[in-house]
């Protein structure tokens, strides 16, 4: 999974032109954040965190709960 | 030429919090004001099971000093009745409740579903994102607490981000640390000792247990270009105590397919769960977001495994429709599967949940066994005035099992939410 990893993240670097700050229009847009609502994310992270068996992928913690 | 470089400069510093923006909350309230988000959850589950409803509140802001504070507080109010593990039999059931003290009845060919599940939980959580060493690097440092009346959970997280590459590309490391204390009604149940009828004890000898929970994750955010955003995430999570679900049992049965009848006195033919105490997960998660002309496409996928043996894909999938003036309507799908964990079983024979004979893990739990999920949803969304909006959305669903003598689930949300900002 390292190799993997490591692999994609040297693909992506090489193959992404740089984006001047003057150009980051779009990507400053709030519907462009990788989490537009955080609190819808967090409802549903609890609601399949609760009736499945795996979590996590986005970050860390974020607040336990008996129903799992 | 020098005035060419001065305005790059400066460019670059006010667009210094660019990535960092796009990995916390999405503040458009302006500097030193407080960005409010509230929603209230109400979910339900088919055929009476659990239904929920949950206010949330979210606070932020960003300071004169270029700090981002949240502050947020969840509550979750429980009700209806969840699978307890035990099979349909073709006979009347009959089950102690968790404190031993009482009964309650299935009737022959329906599901054992424990009434007695209520539960209020309460989330209180908090972070702390701020610059360090220079202009190129970020800490977060956050903390959480919950509490259920049979469960309290405390965790922190560090989150250091640098940024490099002209600020195009983001690296990150978090660590979280959570300890949570388990005190189940009527008290821990014996591994394998058998539901006992009502008033006769419990096989519940211990008052508490506990475990931790140790993540570690390492991730790159990547500008692609103009209108795309790459995220990949490496996380390692290690878990260690109790992870056994106190109210989950196992019907026993005989070589015929019944439940047994060869009990001790004052037994049921159920026996308690018992899972592994220490967990190894990874996960690894890919997102990219991609700005069309107008609209925006937010596809994540995500591949989990552990040593108990559960192995799972996520793909979700939202895509925001801009219909002018603000307004918004958000589709949302997502498809989840995972294969059973090790132990997972759907009964024991009577060989199996004797004393003598060792089994050590088995759980009949629906969660652990092997299953898809698929979700769709949509969200509108509308401003109101120049500084609010209100949004709603709905979602169903729907999760079934690849083995029949699992209890398939649809449940339903539908969600109100409000966000505003006011200078305080």
């Amino acid at each position: 999974m390292y190799k993997i990893f490591l692999s994609l993240s040297l693909l992506l670097l090489s193959a992404c032109t740089t984006v001047q700050p003057w150009d980051k229009d779009l990507l400053a847009k709030p519907s462009m954040a990788l989490v537009p609502s955080e609190i819808d994310n967090a409802l549903d992270e609890h609601i399949y965190f609760s009736k499945e068996a795996s979590m996590g992928g986005q970050g860390v913690g974020g607040g336990g709960c008996g129903c799992n | 030429m020098r005035s060419t470089k001065k305005i790059r400069d400066k460019l670059t510093i006010a667009s210094a919090t660019l990535l960092q923006a796009t990995s916390v909350t999405a503040a458009e309230a302006p500097e030193g004001a407080w960005n409010v988000n509230t929603a209230v959850l109400f979910y339900s589950e088919n055929d009476g099971r659990v239904s929920a409803i949950e206010p949330v509140i979210s606070a932020t802001k960003e300071t004169a000093d270029g700090d981002i504070i949240n502050y947020k507080a969840v509550f979750d109010s429980l009700t209806g009745a969840t699978p307890t593990g035990a099979l349909i039999a073709n006979v009347e059931q009959t089950f102690t409740n968790p404190s031993g003290n009482g009964e309650y009845k299935i009737p022959a060919g329906e599901l054992p579903l424990d009434d007695t599940f209520l539960d209020t939980r309460v989330a209180l959580s908090g972070s702390w994102n701020t610059a360090i060493i220079d202009d190129y690097s970020r800490l977060i440092l956050g903390g959480n607490l919950s509490k259920e009346f049979d469960y309290t959970s405390l965790g922190f997280s560090a989150n250091f981000l640098r940024d490099f590459n002209n600020r195009n590309t983001t690296f990150s490391t978090a660590i979280g640390l959570s300890s949570d204390k388990i005190e189940p009604s009527g008290g821990i149940p014996t591994a394998f000792a058998n539901m006992k009828t009502a008033k006769t004890g419990t096989n519940r000898d211990a008052a508490d247990d506990s475990k931790t929970i140790t993540d570690v994750m390492f991730g790159v955010t990547q500008v692609i270009n103009r209108r795309t955003l790459m995220q990949f995430n490496l996380g390692f999570s290690e878990s260690s105590g109790y992870m056994n679900d106190p109210y989950k049992i196992i019907s026993v049965l005989d070589t015929n397919g019944d439940l047994t009848t060869a009990l001790g006195v004052d037994d049921l033919p159920y026996v308690y769960e018992n899972r592994p105490d220490s967990r190894s997960r990874q996960t690894f998660f890919w997102k990219t977001v991609h700005h069309l002309t107008e609209d925006v496409i937010n596809v994540s996928y995500r591949y989990h495994t552990d040593d108990w043996g559960i192995d799972s894909h996520t793909i979700d999938f939202h895509y925001r429709y801009e219909l002018g003036n603000g307004s918004y309507l958000q589709p949302h799908l997502r498809y989840y599967s995972q294969s059973a964990a090790d132990f997972s079983v759907t009964s024991l024979t009577e060989a199996e949940a004797a004393a003598a004979t060792s089994i050590t893990y088995a759980s009949a739990d629906y969660r652990l066994s092997e299953f898809v999920t698929n979700t769709f949803g949509v969200k509108y969304a509308m401003p109101v005035g120049k500084t609010s909006e209100f949004s709603v959305r709905a979602e169903v669903i729907s999760q079934v099992q690849n083995d029949a003598l699992y209890p398939d689930l649809d449940s339903f949300i539908i969600q109100f939410g409000y966000d505003f900002y006011f200078d305080d």
